[in-house]
C-alpha cells in the first residue's frame, strides 16, 4: 500500500474528515443514480453510453473519497486506471455505435432487440 | 475350452467302460458309475475291492505313472555366448528387408540377405550340434546361456516374490533338434522363394522376405528361450508372421479373410498358453524351465497340491497346441492358410509354425506326469492329448480324400500328420512324436514345394482334375518324381522314413496296456490306409494318364480377364515369366518349367526326406537312434519309462505284426487309389457320381469335400449369434443410446432455455434494470443487516 506517510513528504494523519467524505460520497451516489436512470430511460445508444460514463465517474469519485479518507494514494491510482480504461472504451464504444448505425440507419437500441434469440 | 472338457469327460467315460471285467456283477457296475461320477478310478470298484482311487489308476495302467522323473540340472556356460548371433542374424535380415520394404527398394537383395542370414544360422546350429552335442549326450545336462536381461522383478525376499524372465537360451535335445531342422529347411525354402516370388519383384518382394525373416527369428526365440515368457514371445511372433504371410496377397478378400481366421483361431490357443503360464507361475513361482522341471521332479504324486489350478495347466497347454498345431476343434485355419504364397505354406506347414505346438507338448511333458498333477488328472490329460491327436488325424485324412485342390489335400494331410504327432505324445512316446516331426518336416516341405512348382508352372491351376500326365510334360519330370517320393513318404510306404517314425507311435499305442490307447492305435492304422489313398489320388491324377493342361487364372490376367477370384497365387501374374506365353490363350499354353533354384531345392529336400529315415536304419547296427538321443536328453524324456516297452499285438510279436498290418493297410489304400484314379478313372468318377445320387451315401463325398461342414458349424454356433448380437448392439446404440440417452442429454438444456427465454426481451434497458434491481436487493439486504446489527 502506497501511503503519503511512507513517501515521507506528508506527516501521517488519522483517518478523519467525516463531513467531507459524506458529501463526496453523496455526490457520487447522485451521479451514479443519474447515470443509471439515464441508461434505463434512454433508447439512444449515444446517450446510453454517456450515462455509463456518468456511472463510471461516480465510481471514480468514490475511489477518490475513500482514498482521501484513508490517506492512501491507491484510490487516486485507481482513478487514473479508470480514466485510461474509460478513454479506450469510449473510443471502442463510439466506434461500435457508428458501425451499428451504419447497419440500421438508426441509433435506437431497440433496433437490435432480435439479438435476444 | 468346453470341447476339451467334453473330450476329457468322454475319455473318462471310456476308461470306465473298458474297466469292466466279465465277472463284474450288476452292483459293482452301478458302483462304477457312481465312482465315475465322483471322479474316482473305476477299476478299483470294478475289481470288487474299493481301494484308494489313486492306487487304482496306478494299478490299471502304469501309463500316466512312469516312476521317478529323470531330471538333470542345466549347466550354465558362457562359452556359447555366440549363440545369440543365431538369433541376431535373421534379425539383421528383418531390419534390412523391413527398411527396403519401407523405402520400396526393388531388386533381389532381400532374398540374398534372407538366404545368407538363414544360412549363417544353419551353420551355427550345426556348429552347436558338434560342439555341444557330445557333451549333452554324455552328461545329459542341458545348457543354459544367458543373453540379455529382460524382465527381472523382485518385491520381497520370499519364494513367490520375484519374477524372472530374461532372454536366455536353454539348449537340450529337442531345442537343438528343432534349431537344426528349422534353420536348414528355412534356408532351403527361402532359396526356393527367391525364385518363386520373382513375379512379385516390383511389389512385395522385400515385404515377403521381411515377414519370412521375422518368422524364423520368432521360431528360434520360441525354441531357444529358457523360460515360458520367452517362448510366449516367439509363439506370438510366429502367429503374427503367419498372419502377415497368409494375407500376403492383401488385395484379395479371400487372403485377408484367411489371415484373420488363422490369427483369431491362434488367439484362442494363445489364451490357453497365457493362462497356463499364469497358473504355472502361481503354482511354482517361476517360469524358468530348469527350476520348473526341478520342482516337478522333486515332488511326488502323493504330495501334489494345488487342486484345479495345477490340473488345469496341461489342458490349457493342450488348448495352445490345438491352436498352433491345428488340432481338434481349432484346425480349420490351416487349410485356409493356403492363400499364402506356396513357400509360406511349406514354411508354416512343415518346418516352423505348426511344429511349435509339438515342441510345446514335448517341452512341457513333465506337466503331464503324476508328479505334477497327481495320478487322476495325469491319465486324463494324457488320454485327452491322445484322443485329440487321434481324432484330428482321422478327420484330417477323411477330409483330404474329398478335396480337388492338391494344395488343400496336402494341407489336410498336415493336419492329419500333426494329429499323429500329438497322439504320439499322448500315448507316451515322445520319441515317436518328435521323430515324426523331423521326418514330416522334410517330406511335407518337399510336397508343398512340388505343389508350388506345378502351380507356378500352370499359371496357378490348383485343381488336379484340370491337369494330368505331367510326368510326360518336359521340365516337370523331376517335380513329379519328387512329388511321388513325397506321396510315398506321406503314405508311410514300408521302410520309408515316415513309416519308421509313424510306426513307433502306432507300436506304442497298440502295445499299450490301456484299452483306450489301443483303440487310438487301431484308428491310427486305419488313418494310415486313408492317407495312402488320398496321397496317391493326387499323384495319379496329376502325373499319370493323358497329358491335360488347363492353365489357371494367372494367365487370364494377362488378357485382363481377371474374373477368376479363385486361388491364392493368382496374384502373381502381371508382367512375370508367364507374360511370354500370355498371348497363347487356351490351347497354346506352354507350362513354365521350374528353374534351377527350385529344382535344386526340390532335389535337396528329396535327399533330406530319404536321409531322414537313416537314424532308424542305422539304429539296428549302431544300437541307438540319432533322433532318440535328442529326445532322451530333453524334458520330453523326463516321463520316459514305459514308452519303449514292446508288448504284443493281437497276441503276436509286436514289431512284425505291426509291420504286416500297416503295410497291408497302406498297400490297400494305394491299390484303391490306383484303381480309381490311375487304371480306371471313369470308374472313380462314376463311383463318386453314384454316391452323390444315393440319398444315404450323399453325405460322404459332400461332407468330405466341405470339411465335414466344420466351418459352417462354427459359423452357425459362433458367427451367426455374434452377428445377431452385433445387430442387437447396433440397434441399441443407434436407437437407445443415441436416440434416447444422448439426445435427451443434448436437448435438456434446450428445453430449459425455452422455458426462460421469454424473460429475454432483447431490450438492453431491461437487462440493466434487472442488474439494478439485483444491486438494489443487495443494498437493501446490507442496510437491513446494518440496521438490525446496529440496533443490537
Amino acid at each position: 500500500m502506497i501511503t503519503l506517510a511512507s513517501m515521507g513528504s506528508v506527516a501521517p494523519m488519522t483517518p478523519a474528515m467525516p463531513a467531507n467524505i459524506q458529501v463526496t460520497l453523496a455526490l457520487a451516489i447522485i451521479l451514479f443514480a443519474i447515470g443509471l436512470v439515464g441508461f434505463l430511460t434512454r433508447r439512444n445508444m449515444i446517450l446510453m453510453f454517456l450515462s455509463t460514463e456518468l456511472m463510471f465517474q461516480a465510481a471514480a469519485l468514490a475511489f477518490v473519497a475513500f482514498g482521501r479518507m484513508w490517506m492512501d494514494l491507491s484510490g487516486q491510482l485507481m482513478v487514473i486506471f479508470i480514466l485510461t480504461v474509460a478513454a479506450a472504451e469510449a473510443a471502442l464504444a463510439l466506434g461500435l455505435v457508428v458501425l451499428l448505425y451504419r447497419r440500421k440507419e438508426t441509433l435506437s437500441s431497440e433496433a437490435w432487440a432480435e439479438l435476444k434469440e | 475350452m468346453s470341447t476339451v472338457a467334453i473330450i476329457a469327460l468322454a475319455s473318462a467315460f471310456v476308461t470306465h467302460a473298458t474297466a469292466h471285467t466279465p465277472t463284474a456283477s450288476m452292483e459293482p457296475a452301478l458302483l462304477t458309475t457312481l465312482a465315475l461320477a465322483l471322479g474316482d478310478g473305476a477299476q478299483a470298484v470294478a475289481d470288487g475291492h474299493v481301494a484308494d482311487a489313486a492306487h487304482a489308476v496306478h494299478a490299471t495302467s502304469g501309463y500316466a505313472d512312469v516312476g521317478p522323473l529323470h531330471f538333470v540340472k542345466a549347466v550354465a556356460n558362457t562359452d556359447f555366448a555366440w549363440l545369440k548371433w543365431m538369433l541376431l542374424a535373421p534379425l539383421v535380415s528383418v531390419i534390412l528387408c523391413g527398411a527396403m520394404a519401407m523405402f520400396k527398394v526393388k531388386g533381389r537383395l532381400p532374398a540374398l540377405f534372407t538366404v545368407a542370414t538363414f544360412g549363417l544360422s544353419t551353420a551355427m546350429a550345426i556348429a552347436l550340434y558338434f560342439q555341444f552335442g557330445p557333451t549333452l549326450f554324455a552328461t545329459h545336462a542341458p545348457l543354459t546361456v544367458p543373453f540379455m536381461d529382460w524382465l527381472s522383478l523382485t518385491w520381497g525376499p520370499g519364494p513367490f516374490q520375484s519374477f524372472t524372465a530374461n532372454l536366455g537360451f536353454y539348449i537340450d535335445g529337442i531345442s537343438m533338434l528343432w534349431m537344426l531342422f528349422v534353420t536348414v529347411l528355412a534356408t532351403l525354402i527361402a532359396l526356393y522363394a527367391s525364385e518363386y516370388m520373382e513375379s512379385d519383384l516390383k511389389a512385395g518382394y522385400a515385404r515377403f522376405f521381411f515377414a519370412v525373416s521375422l518368422f524364423v527369428t520368432s521360431m528360434l526365440i520360441l525354441v531357444m528361450s529358457d523360460n515360458l515368457v520367452g517362448l510366449y514371445l516367439g509363439w506370438e511372433g510366429v502367429g503374427l508372421c503367419s498372419y502377415m504371410l497368409i494375407g500376403y496377397y492383401a488385395t484379395q478378400p479371400g487372403a485377408t479373410a484367411a489371415a484373420k481366421k488363422a490369427f483369431i483361431m491362434n488367439r484362442i490357443g494363445d489364451l490357453g498358453l497365457a493362462l497356463a503360464i499364469f497358473l504355472i507361475w502361481t503354482n511354482y513361482g517361476t517360469v524358468q524351465y530348469d527350476s520348473l522341471f526341478q520342482a516337478i521332479a522333486g515332488s511326488t504324486s502323493e504330495a501334489v497340491q494345488g487342486g484345479w489350478s495345477k490340473a488345469a495347466i496341461p489342458f490349457l497347454l493342450l488348448l495352445a497346441v490345438c491352436g498352433k498345431s491345428a488340432q481338434g476343434p481349432l484346425f480349420t485355419w490351416l487349410p485356409d492358410a493356403m492363400w499364402g504364397p506356396t513357400p509360406v505354406s511349406a514354411l508354416i506347414h512343415a518346418a516352423t509354425m505348426v511344429t511349435a505346438g509339438i515342441y510345446l507338448l514335448a517341452r512341457m511333458a513333465p506337466f503331464y506326469t503324476v508328479q505334477a498333477i497327481g495320478p487322476e488328472w495325469a491319465e486324463t490329460a494324457l488320454l485327452t492329448v491322445g484322443w485329440i491327436g487321434c481324432f484330428t488325424a482321422f478327420i484330417g485324412a477323411t477330409i483330404a480324400c474329398g478335396q480337388f485342390d492338391y494344395k488343400r489335400v496336402f494341407a489336410y494331410s498336415t493336419i492329419s500328420s500333426l494329429g499323429y504327432m500329438v497322439m504320439g505324445l499322448g500315448v507316451g512316446t515322445a520319441f515317436g512324436g518328435v521323430y515324426y516331426v523331423f521326418t514330416h518336416a522334410w517330406f511335407k516341405a518337399l510336397l508343398f514345394l512340388t505343389a508350388g512348382a506345378v502351380m507356378h508352372g500352370m499359371a496357378g491351376q490348383v485343381d488336379f482334375r484340370k491337369l494330368g500326365g505331367l510326368l510326360r510334360v518336359p521340365g516337370f519330370r523331376l517335380t513329379m518324381i519328387c512329388m511321388l517320393l513325397g506321396c510315398l513318404w506321406l503314405a508311410t510306404a514300408p521302410f520309408s522314413a515316415a513309416a519308421e517314425s509313424k510306426d513307433i507311435i502306432l507300436l506304442t499305442a497298440l502295445t499299450s496296456n490301456v484299452q483306450q490307447v489301443q483303440w487310438m492305435g487301431w484308428i491310427g492304422v486305419l488313418t494310415a490306409g486313408i492317407t495312402a489313398y488320398y496321397a496317391f489320388r493326387v499323384w495319379f491324377r496329376l502325373a499319370l494318364g493323358p497329358v491335360k493342361i488347363e492353365p489357371g487364372a494367372d494367365q487370364h490376367a494377362d488378357h485382363g480377364h481377371d474374373d477368376h477370384a479363385g486361388h491364392a497365387d493368382h496374384a502373381h501374374s502381371g508382367a512375370d515369366a508367364h507374360a511370354g506365353h500370355g498371348a497363347a490363350h487356351g490351347g497354346g499354353f506352354h507350362p513354365h518349367a521350374p528353374g534351377f533354384r527350385i529344382s535344386l531345392v526340390l532335389t535337396l529336400l528329396a535327399i533330406g526326406s530319404v536321409l531322414a529315415g537313416l537314424p532308424s536304419y542305422l539304429a539296428h547296427s549302431q544300437g541307438f537312434n540319432w533322433i532318440q538321443r535328442f529326445v532322451q536328453n530333453s524334458s520330453a524324456w523326463m516321463r520316459a519309462g514305459n514308452s519303449e516297452e514292446h508288448g504284443q499285438i493281437l497276441g503276436r510279436d509286436a514289431h512284425s505284426t505291426l509291420f504286416v498290418i500297416a503295410t497291408s493297410v497302406v498297400v490297400a489304400g494305394f491299390l484303391l487309389a490306383w484303381i480309381l484314379h490311375a487304371k480306371n478313372r471313369a470308374l472313380g468318377d462314376r463311383l463318386r457320381a453314384s454316391m452323390l445320387n444315393t440319398t444315404g451315401l450323399k453325405w460322404i463325398p459332400l461332407g468330405s469335400e466341405h470339411g465335414w461342414y466344420v466351418d459352417q458349424f462354427y459359423n452357425a454356433i459362433i458367427g451367426v449369434p455374434a452377428w445377431l448380437g452385433a445387430q442387437l448392439l447396433a440397434f441399441t446404440d443407434r436407437f437407445v443410446i443415441d436416440g434416447v440417452i444422448v439426445a435427451a442429454i443434448g436437448r435438456f438444456p434446450g428445453f430449459v432455455a425455452r422455458v426462460f427465454q421469454p424473460l429475454y426481451t432483447g431490450t438492453v434497458q431491461s437487462y440493466a434494470l434487472t442488474m439494478a434491481g439485483g444491486i438494489g436487493l443487495i443494498v437493501a439486504w446490507v442496510v437491513w443487516v446494518w440496521l438490525s446489527g446496529g440496533a443490537s
